[in-house]
């Protein structure tokens, strides 16, 4: 069955049929054959698997390709990773929305309070914490195996500022906010996998998450970038925080949205002025460099898209708790 | 007539699944959607439905009549469309009483899901009774009553998870299937056989089965 469905096995089976020297096919057959066997064997010694698990929310491929350790939720798309780790240079941020979501930091350089929602291979949490290690990191992850393969293989150690609460999302912010807890940075990161936790898409969530920022708080969020959710998503985020900042990757699907000073009504937020933000990527830039965070170039696009208008359907419905298909939408 | 009865055996299980996929929705802002979540909802449908058998076989053996069958479809109604207004309000109380959201989300589920479900339960054992004419069919009958019953439900939890909760919200839907209810109530009000055999039949009879 697996050398059938072989994309090269389709081409010989194509090619037999319309082959003009039809009397050579004992040798295509052969040849292509041959080389369909061979080819998956030799890409199969440059990816190797690392650790294979089932949880009950997903599963859990690592594997290393090179130099690569990547951490995969899904067996079907191989090639769409959560999150990969370069061994030889372990800080650098392989994935252009990693880097991306460092951008928070120019619109609040020095947060004391940090929540991340969705651990992943612990890439955010972990640069988090060695570049402000003052700072008091939580990250709220639901799946414990993925806790577990994060610091098994991804070199993710837990200590007095940097932690991990296993936890729903949406039971943590409602907890939270009963505690008054607030932070000052707020990364959303939990929607990578094969399957959208569609309770934490909602207008209703983004409200919680929203009384849960500190006064001068900014919210990052990696969203969906294409598909109609881009639509969906860009409504909610819309109809919480008015105005946002939608920061697009240059040569990746990606969109992270942010909203400094989200806690507040937009009309009510502090202009963002050029100058004040490229200080602050050149202030930043040292600090990032190790993480391959261009942190100039992003502070620039950010000011680009400030007044860019809305690329999005405003007619697409927001995602509310009582309306949240986002596993359905995403596949329209 | 058969047809009839069939028709609201299979509405019943329609609505009992259509409703428990809805039950995820609901509880999921408060307690999350972990297979605990799951767990809940699963553990109190059994548990209603089970003892929704037990009051509709009891309540079937006094005078079984097409209105008291209705009675069941309205009393549902009844107790599901409320959910739209206290739903809320439960959950946010039992949230603040309840840490781990296993149990929050048990206790939430017993006091949201289980009054309808118990109605809802009662309807299959009731639509056998009024069914059934002897001994000798009486598998038969209850066979195709939980064939036609069960298939509803298959056929509740596709339309829902597939269909329903992409075009409604959620309130909505709960309107919609407590609708189905009242008319299928007016419907065995009106048009089920108001003939029955009575109680001297070989069914309730201990001696005729032995």
């Amino acid at each position: 069955m697996g050398l059938l469905n072989n994309p090269c096995m389709t081409t010989l089976a194509n090619s037999l049929v319309a082959h003009p020297l039809k009397f050579l096919w004992p040798v295509i057959v052969a040849l292509t054959i041959s080389s369909c066997i061979i080819t998956p064997a030799a890409m199969a010694a440059k990816k190797k698997i690392i650790h294979e698990e089932r949880s009950l929310y997903t599963s859990i491929l690592v594997e290393q390709r090179r130099d690569l350790l990547c951490l995969n939720f899904t067996l079907k798309r191989a090639d769409s990773s959560q999150s990969c780790m370069d061994l030889k240079n372990p800080k650098r941020m392989v994935f252009a929305y990693t880097r991306m979501a460092m951008s928070g930091l120019l619109f609040k350089p020095n947060p004391k309070n940090i929540l991340i929602v969705g651990l992943g291979g612990g890439t955010l949490p972990l640069a988090l914490n060695q570049i402000l290690p003052q700072a008091k990191i939580q990250t709220v992850e639901i799946d414990p195996a993925v806790i577990g393969v994060a610091k098994r293989f991804f070199n993710f150690k837990e200590n007095a500022n940097n932690q991990i609460v296993q936890q729903d999302a949406r039971v943590f912010a409602k907890r939270a906010a009963l505690q008054k807890q607030t932070f000052d940075l707020i990364i959303l990161d939990a929607f990578n996998g094969d399957y959208i936790p569609e309770h934490l898409m909602t207008r209703e969530f983004l409200m919680e998450v929203q009384s849960l920022l500190s006064k001068d708080g900014v919210l990052v969020a990696n969203t969906f970038a294409t598909s109609v959710l881009y639509d969906h998503e860009s409504n909610t985020y819309k109809e919480v925080f008015g105005k946002f900042i939608n920061l697009k990757g240059r040569d990746s699907g990606n969109r992270v949205i942010i909203v400094p000073q989200g806690s507040i009504s937009a009309t009510q937020r502090d202009p963002i002025s050029k100058d004040a933000l490229i200080a602050q990527a050149n202030q930043l830039a040292p600090v990032m460099a190790p993480y391959a965070v261009p942190i100039e170039r992003l502070a620039k696009d950010i000011w680009k898209t400030l007044d860019a208008p809305a690329d999005w359907d405003k007619t697409k419905r927001s995602l509310t708790d009582q309306y949240s298909p986002a596993n359905l939408l995403r596949k329209q | 007539m058969i047809p009839i009865i069939h028709l609201l055996a299979f509405c019943g299980g329609f609505i009992i699944m259509s409703f428990e996929l809805l039950g995820g929705r609901i509880l999921a802002p408060y307690f999350g959607s972990g297979v605990y979540v799951w767990g809940s909802i699963i553990t109190i449908f059994m548990l209603s439905l089970a003892i929704g058998y037990l009051l509709g076989g009891r309540l079937s053996v006094k005078n079984p009549s097409p209105r008291k069958f209705a009675g069941i479809f309205a009393t549902s109604a009844l107790f599901l469309y409320p959910m739209i207004l206290y739903a809320q309000p439960v959950m946010e109380f039992i949230f603040l009483q309840i840490e781990d959201p296993r149990y929050g989300s048990l206790t939430a589920a017993a006091f949201l899901f289980m009054l309808p479900t118990i109605i809802l339960g009662m309807i299959s054992p009731y639509s056998v009774r009024l069914l059934v004419d002897n001994v000798e069919e009486s598998g038969k009958v209850a066979g195709a009553l939980y064939f036609t019953s069960t298939l509803g439900s298959a056929i509740g939890t596709l339309v829902t998870s597939f269909y329903l909760v992409l075009w409604f919200e959620v309130n909505t839907i709960i309107t919609i299937l407590t609708l189905i209810l009242l008319s299928i109530g007016l419907i065995a009000w009106f048009f089920a056989p108001s003939h029955v055999t009575d109680s001297n039949s070989s069914v309730n009879s201990p001696s005729s089965g032995t």
